[in-house]
């Protein structure tokens, strides 16, 4: 039962989350200041796109250091092999 | 919003799922048995109907701020993960989507398994796969038709279009009895990102109580604007240092060293 549930929970991570979870972390924050700023009658229509622009990169950045990081271990690996 | 757009956003995110389904369900016919690939096709579009019957007028029925809160936030995150991918596909940091491979992996996989009759199915193996992959990449297909059309209060027209893509798909699949490796894949998925994140930003902004200058015009000048900075993320991350190739480059003369 716990097995199913942990999948369960799993599939439902990896179907609303997925690989990076400050994506989502970064559009519920935005989300959130756009409603605070709605409520307080300041115009807040630019503050996702302004969201995207940081999150995009910063998602990239994150994943090609990952990238990198794994092609420096794997090269680490085969030179310690010979 | 545009009838033209909603169309388009619809079909060609409901296509791409279209072609991930199609392939197992090639695989599991070609390498099982038809007609239990055949029968979990059929069983997951069944219980599909279901869910569509279910979900649909319950959508519907829901405040249009609400929704529109929590399916911009959605499909703000679904976008941006299938932009990230897409970038990082085309920059080189991530293999691209490769149809032909996946389709020879689910192909090998199904023919390694022993056959098991189960009830009316005589391939319990072929008929789980197909109903899997089928349920799965379905569900996704309803809920872009079912937040789009609902969004855009024309469910009918999100309906036509995810089935005009499915079809469309499915035909071609049953035609050439092979994967579809030839429909760009990693283009379309960067279409689809950019159409997600666009509108995803635009009502997931209303939703929160934001108002868009020029209303649903906004979305004009959004949808070429992420399109615009996906392109020129995809430039810098070519760029970056060389890119993975140098990366690998590098480690392949530390192995032939």
């Amino acid at each position: 039962m716990a097995v199913r549930l942990r999948a369960f929970l799993a599939f439902w991570y990896d179907f609303v989350i997925g690989d990076d979870w400050w994506v989502a972390a970064g559009v519920a924050a935005g989300l959130a200041l756009t409603y605070l700023l709605s409520r307080a009658a300041v115009p807040a229509w630019w503050l996702l796109p302004l969201c995207l622009l940081v999150l995009l990169p910063l998602s990239l950045w994150r994943a090609a250091r990952q990238h990198s990081a794994g092609q420096h271990s794997a090269g680490q690996r085969s030179s310690g092999q010979h | 919003m545009g009838a033209g757009a909603l169309f388009i956003a619809v079909f060609l995110a409901c296509a791409v799922e279209a072609v991930e389904a199609t392939t197992i369900v090639l695989a599991a016919g070609t390498a099982r048995d038809w007609r239990s690939a055949v029968s979990g096709l059929a069983v997951a579009l069944l219980v599909l109907a279901i869910v569509v019957a279910v979900l649909g007028p319950a959508v519907s029925a829901l405040p249009l701020r609400g929704l529109r809160l929590v399916v911009g936030a959605l499909l703000l995150v679904f976008g941006l993960q299938w932009l990230r991918k897409a970038i990082l596909r085309a920059s080189g940091y991530k293999a691209l989507h490769d149809e032909d491979k996946i389709y020879a992996e689910q192909l090998a996989a199904a023919a390694s398994r022993q056959r098991a009759r189960r009830v009316l199915v005589p391939d319990w193996y072929g008929f789980t796969l197909s109903f899997k992959g089928v349920l799965l990449e379905g569900l996704e297909v309803v809920f872009i038709a079912l937040t789009f059309g609902s969004n855009a209060r024309n469910i009918g027209l999100a309906a036509i279009a995810a089935g005009c893509a499915v079809a469309a798909v499915a035909v071609i699949g049953v035609a050439v009895r092979a994967p579809l490796s030839r429909v760009p894949e990693n283009t379309l998925k960067f279409v689809v990102g950019i159409m997600l994140t666009a509108f995803g930003t635009f009502w997931g902004a209303e939703g929160a109580g934001a108002h868009w200058p020029g209303s649903d015009a906004a979305l004009l000048a959004l949808i070429p604007a992420v399109a615009l900075f996906g392109l020129a993320m995809v430039a810098v991350m070519r760029g970056t240092a060389g890119g993975p190739q140098r990366a690998a480059a590098v480690a392949a003369s530390r192995e032939a060293g």
